[in-house]
């Protein structure tokens, strides 16, 4: 079969094929300066960020020759002597180039005490003038006589590391090397995850109850009336999150108008205000009014679509109000219901600023404490093992809201 | 409300109890945002409402702690922060944005859902990561404790809601249009700017309002990015609730309160002259 030839000779296919190339050049063109921005300035950080949770070079790169001397020691017995010596020296290098602190610091995380006991022997090993380092160093401190300490040397000097991410699930590894639980007052990220899990679960269900009706009345409205409550929902929308928080502290607290309404109805009596900020409650309270039109606008835009007809039409089939209601109108709304508790719970699972400003100690979530690591205790690898764990959550949801729902979908507005 | 003849006196108590309901949740929503507004007129430093104020008597409400927002120049240095920040991060999300979503809805575009995904994903992932992340990014380059890093950071958050609000704009556009300008004799930059220029401009500026309100609210990148000479309102604020908790706060919300109005009024209009002009009647 001869192919079609255009006017200037080429084959019809390849002309196609040319101008749809073209066009393509150019429509990805467009895309490319954001695509590649978000990329630099934004995918990039994340993942290098990411990687602190494996890279561990602390002492890999400040006490090279002795991390690379302890690779080869069998850890029953005492390391040699030659051993000794190199960390003294290593020691001193690093106390010239300041990274005294850093080192003491990364052990320090591992084992607590060791902190001490690294500044000790530097101070100490400047003065020492004699060669028997192994002698002098258990004198120091007699932790260096022991071999669990060296074993902690061996483990933490390893420059990639999965220990990041068994802190982050309350697991550590043991002398021995076997892998077993934290100590009970140390066992604390499980708790939190499960935490931020069931908040993020309770708002959106909470949210998803104060929705449904809301979203029902909406859409059934005329539009005049509809698109006047609608700007209700928008409200809070529009208005910083630091204000609505900031009312809600207003409203909750012990002297606050609501405690003081319920005092004035003889509700509770003047001792028995209640406390419902700074604790887990307030969270809860606050999250579910600032992502409740999260939850209303994917819920008003599918039932706005439904045809009223359906629930005529089951209802003069003889179903009763409910039951058609159940049967038939429900089950139409499922998008609106999936894409609406999908937001909720993405946004709620990585929650910060209102968490921290009313949560108390018992409305701590995930991400406050990787704001913990990240800004206070200087634990990076452990806030980015959290953060790791964090975000693969989330994309999982992400993938499936764009699966079931489709990203290109999502309205605002 | 008139009701159905058949509808029995359950029927009516289902309905009323429904409407209640909903009165509930509109106050749920809209009350903790408007009580703080006669609160910020408070004489006395309290966060509830005194026996004066509910008689209203007029010595019970002044303006003393508006005052106070005018006597401390940390405010007025932090706003024009806020300002400068939202708009250049706003100015830049836009640009980039509204081309990003320009190549994005045509169907040629290689790649499209995986490359919207990446774009949408400032939106998605946590704001506690993306500042982590950028916390290291923009102190290896030097940006770190500037206000131009600080724009940079919040341009990139700002993008999805750009990308989110002109795409949808585009899905209605009629492509003939573009093509009878064409045919008429316009080249293509003639037939961009006014033809697919005006048509796409309602949902480029709700974008970037979208992207200004973002920024201008943020609080965690900033927390993370910003030093003190980078102070914004919502960092002001932060550092108001956590450590001196006064009324002075309840002003500041109240004038975000009402500048957050004017920007829901304004994305509501260009809404609404979007959907007549595109032909879908409201009413």
């Amino acid at each position: 079969m001869t192919s079609i030839l255009t006017a200037d000779g080429t084959p019809l296919k390849d002309s196609l094929y040319k101008a749809e190339k073209g066009r393509r050049v150019k429509a990805f063109l467009l895309v490319a300066p954001l695509l590649l921005f978000v990329l630099v300035s934004f995918v990039f950080p994340i993942f290098e960020m990411l990687f602190r949770s494996v890279d561990n070079p602390v002492l890999a790169k400040n006490l090279p020759l002795t991390i690379e001397k302890l690779q080869k020691w069998e850890g029953t017995n005492l390391p040699d002597q030659e051993t000794f010596t190199l960390v003294a020296k290593e020691l001193l290098i690093a106390r010239e180039n300041s990274k005294v602190g850093k080192i003491a610091a990364r052990l320090n995380f591992e084992a607590g005490g060791m902190r001490s006991m690294i500044n000790k022997t530097v101070r100490k090993v400047r003065k020492y003038k004699g060669n028997d380092y192994k002698k002098a160093l258990i004198q120091f401190d007699k932790r260096w006589g022991k071999v669990v300490t060296w074993k902690v040397l061996k483990r933490i000097g390893q420059r990639y590391t999965g220990v990041q991410y068994l802190a982050a699930l309350d697991l550590k590894v043991n002398a021995d090397n076997t892998i077993g639980f934290q100590s009970e007052d140390r066992r604390i990220y499980v708790k939190i995850f499960l935490r931020t899990i069931w908040v993020s679960f309770l708002v959106t269900i909470f949210c998803l109850i104060l929705a449904y009706p809301v979203s029902f009345l909406l859409a059934t409205l005329p539009l005049r009336i509809s698109n006047l409550l609608l700007i209700m929902v928008l409200l809070p929308f529009w208005t910083s999150l630091l204000v609505r928080t900031t009312s809600w502290i207003v409203l909750l607290q012990r002297n606050g108008v609501v405690n003081d309404i319920l005092v004035a109805l003889n509700i509770i009596s003047e001792d028995g205000r209640i406390q419902m900020i700074y604790n887990q409650t307030g969270t809860l309270i606050a999250m579910t009014q600032i992502l409740l039109p999260f939850m209303i606008l994917p819920l008003y835009s599918v039932m706005k679509t439904i045809s009223p007809s359906y629930m005529r039409a089951a209802r003069s089939l003889g179903a009763s109000p409910l039951k058609a209601f159940v049967r038939v109108y429900m089950p139409q709304t499922t998008p609106g219901i999936g894409a609406g508790c999908l937001l909720v719970f993405i946004l709620s699972i990585g929650y910060y600023i209102t968490p921290a400003l009313v949560g108390g100690r018992s409305g701590q979530l995930i991400s406050n404490f990787i704001a913990y690591h990240m800004k206070s205790s200087l634990n990076w690898g452990l806030a980015a093992a959290l953060g790791t764990i964090l975000l693969f959550a989330v994309l999982i949801l992400y993938y499936l809201y764009n699966k079931i729902i489709g990203i290109d979908k999502m309205k605002l507005g | 409300m008139v009701f159905p003849p058949h509808l029995g006196i359950g029927g009516k108590i289902a309905h009323y109890s429904f409407i209640l309901f909903c009165g509930f949740v509109f106050v749920f929503l809209v009350a903790p945002i408007l009580v703080i507004i006669p609160l910020s007129f408070n004489a006395e430093p309290y966060f509830t409402f005194t026996e004066g104020m509910i008689s209203f008597e007029p010595e019970a409400y002044s303006i003393r702690w508006y005052a106070d927002i005018a006597k401390n120049p940390q405010w007025a240095f932090s706003a024009a922060n806020s300002i400068i920040v939202a708009t250049c991060s706003t100015f830049l999300a836009t640009l980039l944005g509204t081309l990003a979503a320009l190549g994005l809805s045509q169907s040629h575009m290689p790649y499209k859902s995986a490359v919207m995904g990446v774009l949408i994903s400032p939106m998605i992932v946590p704001l506690i990561i993306s500042a982590a992340g950028m916390f290291f990014f923009y102190s290896n380059i030097g940006l770190a404790q500037t206000l131009p890093g600080l724009i940079l950071a919040h341009a990139v958050l700002g993008t999805p809601f750009v990308v989110i609000t002109v795409t949808a704009t585009l899905t209605g556009f009629d492509h003939s249009l573009t093509r009878a300008s064409q045919s008429l004799g316009a080249d293509s930059r003639k037939t961009f700017f006014k033809i697919q220029m005006p048509l796409i401009l309602p949902g480029v500026i709700s974008g970037a309002l979208f992207a200004f309100i973002t920024s201008f609210d943020e609080v965690v990148i900033v927390f993370f990015l910003a030093g003190f000479e980078q102070r914004t309102i919502p960092r002001q604020m932060w550092a108001g609730i956590r450590e001196q908790i006064s009324p002075t706060i309840l002003a500041v919300a109240t004038i975000l309160v009402v500048v957050s109005i004017l920007l829901l009024t304004t994305v509501e209009l260009l809404r609404r002259r979007n959907e007549r002009l595109r032909g879908i009647s409201t009413s």
